[in-house]
């Protein structure tokens, strides 16, 4: 019994219903916001390292027992999860007090920034299945929102698509958690992967399973599933699409890591090659696409679907080795792609416009953003000693261990082309010719980059830190292929 | 265009309160028996709803000038700290407590944490299905 | 009453499909709406359909029926009736914006 577990959910989600009276005051809501993203981030770094010392914590709600009654819990990996949306949320929220208009402040934008929070907290947090539904409900009704807040012509036509796609795959998730129901009796994650044990039918678990996982790509992003994402996350300004590329692809990732280790781990010859099969093609195809674009936000909406591969790949091959490659790699990911996405507003608050075509000599004017683009570009294509490389080298290292030499094949092209259009980005838009004006080289940036420092200083401490925090996913990666530690500590045995 | 609903605005006068009463009805029933404060809010929105129907929008808005906005507000804050007293009683979130208080006149009554609860709800669902259905409404 | 109900539900999903399948914006809504109300009636489906008093305490019944679908349906038809409305919304200000409905014209052009 530990409330601790609880309020990284309930926090954004109180402060934000009391939000709502205070919509006229921004300055107000500013402060208030700042102060519960602060004390979230707090309170979800005293709960790992809480959960870290003592083991899984839970909290059942209403004081109903476990598998009866909706029971949150915090192992190690929802509580790392926790701690960088927390960050996340902390790093694009003082970006947005810079860059985010007063029409938006007034129209409710923090409270649906809390809200959002509280559903991807929620998400990661909470053991029930049907729970978790409700809980990304939360999360994508707030990102409808925010997506279409500002309702520009471009905005609706692809928030529209965004949202029917969302809503869609909302009822094929409710659909799975019918059958799972249907076949098994009970929506508690732990009670769940006991009973698959007992009853031991795989046929109709493995159509649960691949439906489930339909669900989770077309939220994360995952081949064939993609395509909704490049266009969706270039409409809403850079700190929402910060947050969003940074969080909400995740959420579907870590559901699917969370229920293909704890639940569906029946029959992995078959789901677990379906997975890596998935993640070899997403890498491929989403890092073709950012090759082909020319546009700094496309190009990173279209790295974030190559990267999800990188981290189901890990799932795919199912070692410990390389899910705690996974992990990482997912803590590198939040933090650089969030980082980038936060570059690409800064750079268009400079030339006002993302098209790389258009920019260029800003390492001239603006030498600080320059080089600090470049040691976050660099890490996200995986250049030693930066984090990336670190998240990468036991993917392809398990890969190669497991003779999986065709995706470990895939991988390495893949971070070859993506250093190719990192560098492109940096060619066109810092080196060359001054596009922009005088004026608007002029244009002091210095309260727009402070928040994103601490971002890059973390991918550079990822990188030089790599043991520690490598051994640290390792340990989730063992407590995650070890699934009767989570379901003890649910039920009670 | 202006019509005359004599009918409709005579018989809404009427009917709005019984529907008001029987929404109230459903919402203390909530606790033993069907209803509750989503059943009961709908209720209660759609009484209001009848309101705006039979009158114009403006002369409803003058005569019930409530910010719907922040009644949802209010009412998710009533849900969640109803949720979050047993969490400083030591108990997780969420939890329940009752009692029996004898009240003079009523006699035996059955005191519940779930009614303050289900109260926010009430609130949330009566605000939220008023702003939705008056933000389509009045565009028109 | 399960395979009567059971086909019910893939009559709801086929019409569903079929309406997400056509170019117009109010069509695709209806769709949604439609495969909404079907996976709320498979999940009450799936829990099994049992004749049986309410689980309350003292009702002292021969047998009783499953809460739980009930209870997860409620929520899901909370839920699905403010993704309907805020999809309606988002709809009607798609089709005020780009006065169409046609999502062929809807596709946004090729540089973008």
């Amino acid at each position: 019994m530990n409330s601790l577990v609880i309020l990284p959910v309930l926090l954004p989600f109180l402060i934000g219903a009391v939000l709502i009276l205070l919509a006229k005051k921004h300055q107000a809501q500013r402060v208030i916001t700042s102060l519960t993203v602060l004390s979230m981030l707090a309170a979800s770094v005293i709960l790992a390292v809480d959960v870290y010392q003592n083991g899984i914590a839970t909290m059942e709600m209403g004081d109903w027992p476990a598998p009866f009654g909706i029971v949150f819990v915090a192992d190690m990996f929802a509580t790392m999860m926790v701690i960088l949306s927390s960050i996340v949320g902390v790093v694009c929220l003082f970006f947005a007090f810079s860059t985010i208009s007063t029409e938006r402040e007034k129209f409710y934008f923090y409270p649906f920034y809390l809200f959002l929070l509280a559903g991807v907290n929620g998400a990661f947090l909470t053991g029930d299945l049907f729970n978790m539904f409700v809980f990304f409900e939360v999360m994508l009704l707030a990102s409808y929102v925010l997506i279409v807040m500002g309702g520009t012509k471009y905005q609706l036509r692809e928030s529209f698509k965004y949202v029917v796609i969302n809503v869609f795959a909302s009822m094929l998730f409710l659909i799975g958690v019918a059958y799972i129901y249907g076949a098994l009796g009970t929506l508690n994650m732990a009670d769940m992967a006991v009973r698959i044990e007992e009853t031991g039918q795989t046929g109709i678990l493995n159509v649960i399973a691949i439906l489930l996982l339909i669900v989770f790509a077309s939220k994360g992003a995952l081949f064939p599933l993609y395509f909704w994402l490049p266009k969706s996350y270039y409409g809403p300004p850079s700190a929402i699409a910060a947050l969003f590329g940074g969080l909400l692809t995740k959420v579907g990732i870590y559901a699917i890591i969370r229920l293909f280790t704890l639940v569906f781990n029946h029959d992995i010859g078959f789901t677990h090659n379906i997975i890596l099969a998935l993640a070899g093609f997403t890498m491929f195809f989403g890092v073709l696409g950012a090759v082909s674009q020319f546009d700094f936000k496309r190009i990173l909406s279209y790295h974030i679907i190559s990267q999800v591969g990188y981290m189901v790949m890990g799932l795919g091959i199912f070692t410990p080795l390389a899910l705690a490659g996974a992990i990482y790699y997912i803590a590198h990911h939040i933090i650089v792609k969030s980082a980038l996405f936060l570059f690409s507003g800064a750079t268009e608050s400079i030339t006002g416009t993302t098209d790389l075509k258009k920019m260029g000599g800003i390492l001239k004017t603006h030498p600080l953003l320059a080089w600090m683009f470049f040691i976050t570009a660099v890490s996200l294509a995986g250049i030693p000693p930066l984090s990336g490389f670190f998240s990468k080298f036991p993917l392809i290292l398990s890969g190669m261990q497991e003779g999986r030499y065709i995706i470990t094949a895939v991988a390495l092209l893949v971070g070859l082309l993506t250093l190719f259009s990192m560098l492109k980005i940096f060619i066109y838009a810092f080196w060359g010719e001054q596009k922009h004006t005088d004026e608007q080289a002029a244009k002091k940036i210095g309260p727009i980059l402070l928040p994103i420092v601490p971002m890059v200083l973390l991918t550079i401490i990822l990188g030089f830190a790599a043991e520690p925090i490598f051994s640290y996913s390792y340990g989730i990666a063992e407590e995650l292929l070890e699934p009767s530690i989570y379901i003890n500590s649910v039920l009670g045995e | 265009m202006k019509t005359n609903n004599l009918l409709l605005q005579s018989v809404t006068q009427v009917v709005t309160f019984l529907i008001f009463a029987f929404s109230i009805y459903l919402f203390f029933a909530g606790h033993n028996n069907p209803g509750g404060g989503f059943i009961g809010g709908l209720m209660t929105a759609s009484a209001l709803l009848l309101l705006y129907l039979a009158f114009d929008i403006q002369s409803i808005k003058k005569a019930l000038a409530f910010n719907y906005v922040n009644i949802i507000a209010i009412g998710l804050i009533i849900s969640l700290a109803t949720g979050m007293v047993s969490m400083f009683l030591g108990g997780p979130f969420l939890n329940q407590y009752d009692q029996y208080v004898h009240v003079p006149l009523f006699g035996e009554v059955h005191l519940t944490t779930a009614v303050p609860f289900d109260l926010g709800i009430y609130l949330v669902v009566v605000a939220i299905a008023l702003v939705i259905i008056l933000a389509i409404g009045e565009d028109a | 009453m399960e395979i009567l109900m059971s086909i019910t539900v893939g009559v709801l999903f086929m019409v569903a499909t079929y309406l997400m399948l056509s170019r117009s914006i109010f069509r695709i809504v209806m769709g949604l709406v439609i495969i909404s109300h079907g996976a709320h009636l498979l999940i009450l489906t799936m829990g099994g359909l049992q004749n049986g008093m309410p689980p309350l305490l003292g009702q002292e019944a021969a047998n009783y029926t499953d809460p739980l679908p009930q209870a997860l349906i409620l929520t899901a038809i909370v839920i699905s009736f403010g993704l309907t409305a805020f999809v309606l919304v988002l709809a009607y200000r798609t089709y005020d914006a780009h006065k169409t409905d046609d999502l062929d014209q809807l596709r946004g052009t090729s540089d973008e």
